[in-house]
């Protein structure tokens, strides 16, 4: 690790001034990426912004209209909650499966989606979902949120508050995990809202994406084999020592079926 | 008291410590004044080290020291040596390059050691580190293992041609060949064993103090075996000789080997402290224990068997390139050879095999034994050849495997390939796991996987290992450079408890027990009294350290002979105090007692006799301690079946262990709550090898799997609850009757379950997946298998 100056401000507003003031200043929420970077040398910062501790930021709140939950809230907290396992209960399942319990009890949504790591679970929810990022500045559709590997909508200074979900008529997400970190190697979210239905990817490519062609199935009839003969091009998609981009296209495919056989099950 | 005796599933006396995080790691270890050591390493696999400028490292505040290999040749510090060198088809000795602890003219792979910069700090020593400016012209790299030896290649040493260290063999060709070709079925097969890395959970360590006042140096190094650590660093390296050199290797948090050589950090670190005049530490990163603890593994291998029309072994014949990676390190030489081809013949009455060996350099981390050392690669070998040729033959796995036996009656039993059996009952074994596993009912639960549309496979190792290393005479007439007998002395305390000082050294393998145990059975003490000394060279006789199985049998029966010999002395003692002969003294349960009476005395009252001998025998010496060395007869030969079944997710490639059952033969057994663990950790390594783990470089020799985000480590979801069961053959050969236990889970696993695999995956047409047998690799040679059946 290379040496820092370690901030931990009491305001959201204190912590954008440092943001925009020092260059290579960063924020950190539970630091379960940011942390191991630092630790291998593979970043060199000049000021780490730690939001912990900001109470405005932790917490979830549901509502009939949807669940909103705090940028600062764990991916353990968010599996445990009882209001988010009633209203979105596939979203507390992809909590669930997040890293192990030493990652879920630090890490959080807002951190999560800031990285926009291509094999991270939350980004799939999102999209998938159709929510709200709330940030600073603004509020920002997910899928406006997601622009590529590790890069998002943010700009500097700008700092993610909550995510806002609708509830959805029934949802469900399937990970194909890498065998070897976990993360994602095929993730799929399913989901029946309001707006249609969505299909939303991550760990396939470089950022999460929709699969339009399987939504359009969906949306015609709500059944495993309605996606199970959708393939999807291999073009662009992630190739690396655990799976070809081949395989991940085939697993897309798996998991959306099995996705549509969950939501359809719970 | 509980029963602590042999036998006993005591609890680990160790664990409190260890759980309670009062365990003394060598990382926990400091001393006054000292600095910190970055090794700068190679960034590239294979390259000319042009230039090496210190001047910015100097600089870096905190910077205390940057040292070179130039500097390190110049103060005649030796290079890394192996011990053991094998002899080839031609007579000559294997080709062994200079191994310089820090590089000079070439870096030979990534990871390898170009300078090494001490600091105040660690930060420091890690800024002066990334300070050091290295020139590189990098090289065309060998990293392949089946081609490294062809043509063409780029070449590592300019003493090894064509990356060439050994071209080894055993048995005779010539009759090998001709069996074959009278035999009425052969099956040939072809594959990898995979490149392992150890992960070790404590990563290598040392510190290196000299005492410039005395000229002694003491190094704390994460060890197996520190006498062997010492004599090299001494007689080889030349770092200090042997009585001014202590070796400390404190609680050692896992090795499977890795912890046996002699590594370039230990060396270093010794001459560094010396040459600055303060203590050096360094400790690996796991990125680092990656790239240069020794890997295991890594053969490119074609196997063949024959057979008569019934079934009946005829002949094996073996081809095996085995990767050394880039220099050879301590043992490398014999794993791929004596500890892998010796062990050929399995279970069985093979009368014939023929093995051929080519060691290869390539620009890749060297490779050593890796727990099992040679004998999981040979049982892969065997087991996976008769599970094919069952299939070919269309007769039962378990029924080819009896009809091959050797016989519980036919022992000692002399091999093809070098080794004499002891004892075993291989049919035993088989039935009993035939039953623990429930063979019975595996129809219908395939049956029913079926239906969920999973594929269920079943597959059988019976295996056997040699181990209990060894004699040394044996290895010595195979070109080992040591002995592997091994020492302990008994030294009962004038207040009648005991302190055991022997010469191996627990790296998990919870010697502090079972060694209690044995000592409080054999002698009559309280269990509580007894002490174990182990780890430092200063504390304990010669000893040649832990690895291959071999601290109970080898080990343990030094203990043994030093408490016959204590028994001995103790009724020279009683006699004189109970006015008696020598020769009428009985010793039982701790008393020593004039036979057919009721007079006795007990050992803590002989052991205050010895120590103030005011009526003491005048022709005896006072003192009550005595030492022993131990060479073994013969190794000792642990063997089993283990069955593993398996579930396949057709549709992902997934492979579920669905049920594990092990029946191990391991001899006497000291502590059987200790033996299933070792059996369960063994288990789950070879699990990981045949499913999960795997070493991968890409083709210009960057290790592509040089973290847990990338190397896949088992975990406790990747396995069942194992159903483990042992019978008990114990060993003629040694005072105790065991044979170990530590290696048979890594030994046997990996073809119990990718013969489960290829068991599923017979019926979607698939003949061969590789370890490990990842789901994509599952799930590409399915749809390969469909598109072949397609055509």
């Amino acid at each position: 690790m290379y040496e820092f100056e370690y901030q931990k401000p009491k305001t959201l507003a204190a912590a954008a001034d440092v943001l925009k003031k020092k260059k290579d200043a960063k924020l950190m929420a539970g630091g379960m990426t940011l942390i191991p970077t630092l630790k291998l040398r593979l970043a060199k910062l000049s000021h780490v912004v730690d939001l912990a501790g900001m109470k405005d930021l932790v917490g979830i709140k549901a509502t009939k209209a949807g669940v909103t939950i705090g940028a600062m809230t764990t991916h353990g907290a968010v599996a445990a909650s009882a209001a988010v396992k009633k209203a979105i209960p596939a979203l507390a399942h992809l909590a669930d499966g997040i890293g192990d319990p030493a990652v879920r009890n630090r890490g959080t949504i807002g951190g999560s989606i800031s990285n926009n790591d291509p094999a991270a679970d939350y980004p799939a929810g999102l999209v998938g979902l159709g929510a709200t990022v709330v940030t600073t500045q603004r509020k920002i559709p997910a899928d406006k949120f997601f622009l590529g590997m590790f890069e998002t909508a943010l700009k500097r200074g700008e700092i993610v508050k909550a995510v806002e979900f609708p509830i959805p008529k029934r949802a469900a997400y399937m990970k194909f995990p890498n065998p070897a970190s976990r993360y994602a190697i095929v993730g799929v979210f399913v989901a029946e809202t309001a707006d249609g239905v969505r299909v939303a990817v991550t760990g396939a490519g470089g950022c999460v994406f929709r699969v339009p062609a399987m939504e359009a199935a969906l949306a015609k009839k709500f059944a495993p084999e309605s996606v199970a003969g959708v393939s999807i091009p291999t073009d662009g998609l992630n190739e690396d020592i655990h799976a070809s981009a081949e395989y991940r296209a085939h697993l897309v495919t798996v998991m959306a079926k099995r996705a549509v056989a969950a939501a359809i099950g719970g | 008291m509980t029963d602590m005796s042999i036998g006993r599933a005591v609890k680990r006396t160790e664990d409190l410590r260890f759980i309670t995080g009062k365990g003394h790691y060598l990382d926990d270890f400091k001393r006054p004044h000292q600095t910190y050591a970055a090794f700068v390493r190679s960034p590239h696999a294979h390259a000319e080290i042009k230039r090496i400028n210190k001047a910015k490292a100097l600089k870096v505040p905190g910077v205390v020291a940057v040292l070179t290999g130039d500097e390190l040749a110049a103060d005649k510090i030796g290079t890394l040596i192996c011990g053991w060198v094998i002899k080839g088809t031609d007579g000559s000795p294997h080709k062994a390059p200079p191994h310089p602890a820090l590089a000079t003219k070439k870096v030979r792979y990534v990871g390898d050691h170009v300078a090494v910069v001490i600091g105040e700090t660690l930060d420091a020593a890690k800024d002066g580190a990334e300070a050091v400016d290295v020139e590189y012209k990098t090289l065309p790299a060998a990293v392949d293992t089946a081609s490294a030896h062809k043509p063409g290649q780029p070449q590592l040493h300019a003493e090894a041609p064509n990356n060439l260290c050994y071209d080894w063999e055993i048995g005779d060709r010539a009759k090998v060949d001709a069996a074959f070709s009278g035999a009425a079925h052969a099956v040939k097969l072809q594959f990898v064993n995979n490149r392992l890395v150890p992960n070790a959970i404590e990563p290598r360590a040392a510190l290196a103090d000299f005492d410039a006042g005395s000229g002694e140096f003491t190094l704390y190094t994460t060890s197996q075996n520190p006498h062997v650590a010492r004599l090299v660093l001494s007689a080889f390296i030349g770092i200090a000789p042997e009585h001014k050199l202590r070796v400390i290797a404190p609680d050692v948090g896992g090795g499977f080997g890795s912890k046996i050589f002699i590594y370039a950090e230990e060396t270093v670190a010794l001459w560094a402290a010396k040459k600055i005049g303060r203590p050096v530490k360094w400790t690996a990163e796991r990125s680092e224990s990656f790239v240069s603890d020794a890997h295991g593994r890594d053969h490119v291998t074609t196997a063949e068997l024959a057979t008569d029309k019934d079934g009946k072994f005829l002949a094996m014949r073996v081809n095996t390139v085995a990767n050394l990676g880039a220099y050879l390190s301590t043992f490398a030489s014999a794993v791929p050879t004596y500890l892998y081809a010796t062990l050929l013949a399995g279970q069985y009455k093979t009368p014939l095999i023929y093995c051929d060996v080519q060691g290869v350099f390539t620009n890749t981390t060297p490779v050593d034994a890796y727990r099992g050392a040679g004998r999981p690669e040979a049982t892969y070998v065997v087991e996976r050849l008769v599970e094919e040729m069952a299939a070919k033959l269309k007769i039962a796995p378990d029924e080819l495997r009896r009809r091959n036996f050797v016989q519980a009656n036919e022992f000692p039993y002399t091999t093809p390939v070098i080794h004499q059996y002891d004892c075993g009952d291989f049919q035993r074994a088989q039935r009993e796991a035939l039953r623990v596993a429930d063979v019975a009912g595996f129809a219908q639960r395939k049956a029913d996987a079926k239906k969920g549309g999973k594929l269920r496979g079943i597959g059988y190792s019976s295996y056997i290992e040699a181990c209990g290393i060894a004699p040394s005479a044996a290895v010595g007439s195979l070109g080992g450079g040591v002995g592997l007998w091994e020492s302990a002395t008994i030294r009962f305390n004038p207040t009648g408890n005991v302190s055991i000082h022997v010469g191996t050294h627990s790296h998990g393998q919870s010697h502090q027990t079972t060694f209690a145990q044995v000592v409080a059975d054999r002698l009559g003490v309280p269990f509580e009294s007894v002490e174990i000394v182990e780890g430092d060279t200063a504390r304990t006789p010669f000893g040649m350290g832990t690895y291959g199985s071999r601290s109970a049998a080898v080990g343990l029966s030094a203990v043994s002979k030093a408490a016959d010999k204590i028994v001995e002395k103790g009724k020279k003692i009683a006699g004189h105090l109970l006015e008696a002969a020598p020769q009428d003294i009985e010793f039982r349960d701790g008393k020593f007692r004039v036979m057919g009476t009721d007079k006795e005395v007990g050992i803590a009252q002989v052991a205050f006799a010895a120590y103030v001998p005011h009526n003491y025998p005048k022709d005896l010496e006072p003192g009550f301690e005595e030492t022993a060395f131990y060479d073994p007869l013969n190794f000792s030969f642990p063997a089993g079946t283990h069955v593993a079944e398996v579930e396949i997710d057709p549709e992902t490639g997934t492979t579920e262990i669905v049920n594990y059952s092990a029946v191990d033969d391991f001899g006497t057994i000291i502590n059987p709550m200790i033996v299933e663990g070792q059996v369960h950790g063994g288990i789950v390594q070879g699990v990981g090898q045949a499913l999960l783990e795997g070493a991968v470089y890409d083709a210009d020799g960057q290790l592509a799997s040089g973290s847990y985000m990338d190397y896949t480590m088992p975990r406790a979801d990747n396995v069942p609850s194992f159903k483990v069961e042992t019978i008990v053959v114990p060993s003629p050969l040694n005072p105790l009757g065991v044979k170990g236990c530590g290696e048979a889970g890594a030994i046997a696993a990996p073809a119990a379950v990718m013969n489960a695999v290829h068991d599923a995956l017979r019926a979607v047409g698939v003949d061969k997946v590789e370890m490990p047998a990842t789901p994509h690799r599952v799930w590409s040679a399915i749809r390969n298998a469909k598109k072949k059946a397609a055509k």
